[in-house]
């Protein structure tokens, strides 16, 4: 089960500067383990605690996670992940 | 330093004039590498807020998505604080993800006259930077 994510500017340091890089897995959290097996430290910047970070927006084709399980959500071969910075703040 | 044309600074006050007391915010696109702001886009404040401030999710997938199409990049990200001065606050330290944007924080707090500034924010250092306005 392959997908293709797309990387935002600030996580590039982990992918060796690639804008977008391929995983494998049925749900995103398996998707961003394996993503951590190959590019390490990008977990820890998009999970905390055992759920999504705050500080980024994660979309399994255009749906917004968020509203469709979370790391439970289920991802199919083919599908694109696309990674954003939540744009936010005080 | 922020090079940007009269107009574009305008379209950012008007907008966050208009959406006091809530906090407005938005982008201005413009093209990869060129460090132009040229493209000025009105985004909602999802969270309506006098003290608080996040793009929609799903509106920031589209814009980012035109922008990548175009070969666009966020040049500049600016949001208003509306009853403090225009520097960022920690959340938004917390939260700077596009080390490469411009960001403009517009004040509303006094009714006539606004105030408007520029920083980088990198791995949560603030830089405040000149604002080089030119007439359009």
């Amino acid at each position: 089960m392959a997908v293709t994510v797309s990387i935002p500017t600030i996580l590039r340091t982990h992918t060796g500067g690639e804008k977008s890089v391929s995983a494998s897995g049925t749900t995103l959290a398996e998707i961003i383990d394996d993503l951590e097996n190959n590019h390490g430290g990008l977990k820890a910047r998009l999970v905390k605690e055992g759920t999504l970070h705050r500080f980024v927006n994660v979309y399994v084709n255009d749906e917004d996670v968020r509203f469709s399980g979370g790391l439970a959500a289920e991802v199919k071969d083919g599908d694109n992940v696309t990674i954003l910075p939540a744009v936010a703040g005080g | 330093m922020l090079v940007i044309r009269r107009d574009l600074v305008d379209a950012m006050v008007a907008h966050a004039r208009r959406d006091h007391p809530d906090e407005a915010c938005g982008v201005i696109a413009g093209p990869y590498g060129s460090d132009r702001p040229e493209r000025f886009i009105e985004m909602e404040n999802a969270e309506r807020s006098p003290t608080f401030y996040r793009f929609d999710a799903a509106e920031q997938l589209k814009v980012w998505r035109e922008m990548d199409a175009n070969d666009e990049v966020p040049v500049v990200i600016y949001h208003s604080h509306t009853a403090t001065e225009a520097y960022p606050s920690r959340t938004d330290i917390s939260f700077a993800g596009e080390p490469e944007a411009h960001y403009v924080l517009v004040s509303t707090r006094d009714p006539d006259e606004h105030e408007l500034r520029s920083y980088r924010i990198v791995d949560g250092v603030v830089t405040e930077e000149p604002v080089k306005i030119i007439e359009s």
